[in-house]
């Protein structure tokens, strides 16, 4: 099978928000980057399909030279070599998935794993758009994953529960929380990784469907009440969120 | 400006969901501002009192019926959908982004190369440009966003727009898909008990490492119970083998925006808050009385969740009913 994931790099879940001047984009002096938490997943599964099918692995990432580094662990994970599709442009997801789209058309994928969501910009759409626009299946949020030949049976995660879901190869999955527990890099794989091939692809943006006017910090929330220390502070409670409140 | 806008309503089961509603409701009254017309798409196989959308302001009401979508099928749901989709001339579409809304919209959007907005929380028409505000970096962030293509897809973060009622006569219409494109559908639901899901609940009571052990989250299970409420959990509960992963909030778990959210025995780290901030309502009650949770709690105890959640749940035995 030819497997692709597709990582992107995000700042590190602690990181404290500051914009940048121009109000568009985060400051990012100071940020440390990471591999999207959704991905290790992603990657995970595109390593374990191979040592169960047989085939080739491909990391694939859409942005500049430090994604570099997160495509690295990629590789130390066990993927076998890696594609950046590189532009110093910040994309809209609709661009993202357009390069990652003829980047898998042409690289004649059967299957491309990614993470359900990024958590920095957290669309959760970049998995869809690529698979329709390359063409493929799409299965989102999966949680469980069993192939049998062309077919494929997975189970994504809904509210309440799980909906297991048929389709066929050629198809992306954008992996949750629970479809396996990312190994981690060890030293010979950290060493490998060095080796690894790591192509560029310089490539043009292309335009934005959705523009981004302003960012901004939500509004700080004024200091709460603290009712008191102990179970004597019940009946207050209570009473400010049935009068005060209104939510009970 | 917009030529007409199109909710589309989600149903499971034939039942239309509450966030199918807040589409409705929020399709309904962009176009009454922008002086459009509006419609409401529902794929299914059978829906239970479709009229009922016409409570939140819109009248042409479609069924897109196949028997075969009475499970969710991405690729033909999104079929029938763009089909009407053009045949309608609709340039503006209004999604909840529920499980089935997240997945549904990119996919429709990518077909009608639409820019797609999503789990945005405030829309609006500013000086001829539909705008909308979305939450990032989960919640730490707002942006702004405007689609500049000509078919513009938003999705709605569920629970956060209101439902205005504004009754107009229904006028239901079923149109038959034949041969839908199943190429990718679901064909089973495992439904995790009969539990309500904490990003769907209203009330949610959600526990972190104060409580001990697993044993005793019978306490956040108690208080939910009594409250018709769901539990959620912290991510060190979780990875503790204490609550299954679909309880936890945060930014690698689920986005709550409930009216009320108790957080008991957490301690409000940037992750967590990351999942429940916009809350209406917040109570946090933790023996740490410089525990981050309380930053952004309406109301705290700063006590011990062993003394003050056995009195809680008996007072509120008494004061509420269901
Ligand atoms: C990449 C990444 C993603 C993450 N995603 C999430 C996420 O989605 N959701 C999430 O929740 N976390 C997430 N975390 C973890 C997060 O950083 C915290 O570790 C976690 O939220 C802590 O859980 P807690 O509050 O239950 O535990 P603790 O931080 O240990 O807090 C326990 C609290 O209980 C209080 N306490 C103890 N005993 C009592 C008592 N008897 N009565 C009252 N109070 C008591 C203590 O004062 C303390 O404040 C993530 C971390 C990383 C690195
Ligand atoms: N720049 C990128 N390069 C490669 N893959 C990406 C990029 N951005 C997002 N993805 C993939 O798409 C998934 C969902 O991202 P998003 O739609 O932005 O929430 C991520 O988990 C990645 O697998």
């Amino acid at each position: 099978m030819k497997i692709a994931v597709c990582v992107s790099n995000v700042p590190d879940t602690a990181t404290k928000i500051k914009i940048a001047a121009g109000g568009k984009e985060i400051d990012k002096t100071g940020v440390t980057f990471i591999v999207n938490p959704y991905d290790e997943f992603a990657i995970e599964e595109a390593v374990k399909t191979k040592e169960k099918f047989g085939g080739e692995t491909v990391v694939i990432s859409v942005g500049d030279d430090p994604n570099k580094e997160i495509m690295r662990k990629a590789l130390a994970m066990g993927i076998d070599s890696g594609v950046l599709l590189k532009t110093s442009e910040t994309l809209d997801s609709n661009g993202v998935a357009t390069l990652l789209a003829e980047e898998i058309k042409s690289g004649d994928y059967d299957i491309v794993f990614m993470g359900k969501q990024s958590v920095d910009f957290d669309s959760s759409t970049t998995g869809q758009l690529t698979a329709q626009k390359a063409g493929f299946n799409c299965v989102s949020v999966c949680v469980s994953l069993e192939f049998d030949g062309n077919n494929i049976t997975a189970e994504r995660e809904i509210e309440g529960g799980r909906e297991v879901v048929k389709t066929t190869l050629p198809a992306v999955i954008t992996a949750q929380k629970g479809l396996n527990e990312p190994r981690y890099p060890n030293l010979k794989g950290i060493m490998e990784a060095k080796r690894k091939p790591l192509a560029e692809k310089p490539l043009s943006a292309p335009a934005p469907l959705v523009e981004v006017v302003e960012l901004s910090l939500p509004p700080a929330k004024a200091a709460g009440k603290i009712l008191g220390s102990d179970a004597s502070a019940v009946p207050e409670l209570v009473r400010l969120l049935r009068e005060e409140a209104k939510v009970i | 400006m917009a030529k007409m806008i199109v909710a589309v309503i989600e149903q499971r089961d034939g039942k239309i969901k509450k966030a199918g509603y807040e589409a409705a409701s929020t399709a309904a009254a962009l176009a009454s501002k922008l002086g459009c017309p509006v419609a409401a798409l529902i794929p299914a196989s059978t829906v239970e009192n479709p009229e009922k959308i016409a409570n939140y302001g819109i009248s042409d009401i479609k069924i897109l019926n196949a028997s075969a979508f009475a499970n969710y099928s991405q690729s033909g749901y999104a079929g029938a959908i763009v089909d009407q989709v053009n045949a309608m001339g609709a340039d503006v579409l209004v999604f909840a982004n529920t499980a089935m809304g997240k997945d549904l919209a990119p996919f429709v959007a990518a077909k009608l190369n639409a820019g797609v907005v999503a789990d945005a929380t405030h829309i609006d028409d500013e000086g001829g440009k539909l705008t909308a505000i979305r939450p990032i970096f989960a919640g730490k962030a707002l942006q702004k966003v405007v689609p500049t293509s000509e078919i513009k897809v938003f999705s709605l973060r569920p629970n956060v727009f209101p439902l205005v009622e504004s009754s107009v006569a229904p006028a239901v219409t079923t149109i038959p898909i034949d041969s839908p494109d199943l190429s990718s559908a679901a064909v089973e639901i495992k439904k995790a008990g009969e539990k309500l899901d904490v990003a769907e609940a209203d009330i949610v009571v959600s526990g972190g490492r104060g409580l001990k052990d697993a044993e005793q989250f019978r306490l956040i299970e108690e208080l939910a119970a009594v409250l018709g409420g769901a539990v959620g959990a912290s991510r060190a509960v979780v990875d503790a083998g204490w609550r299954p992963h679909s309880e936890q909030v945060g930014q690698t778990g689920k986005t709550v925006t409930p009216s009320l959210y108790i957080a008991c025995g957490i301690s409000g780290a940037i992750q967590h808050l990351a999942g429940m901030t916009s809350s209406k309502y917040i109570v946090a009650i933790n023996k740490d009385k410089d525990a981050p949770i309380f930053s952004i709690a309406d109301y705290g105890i700063t006590g011990d969740v062993f003394e003050v959640l056995p009195p809680l749940i008996e007072e509120l035995k008494k004061v509420v009913s269901h």
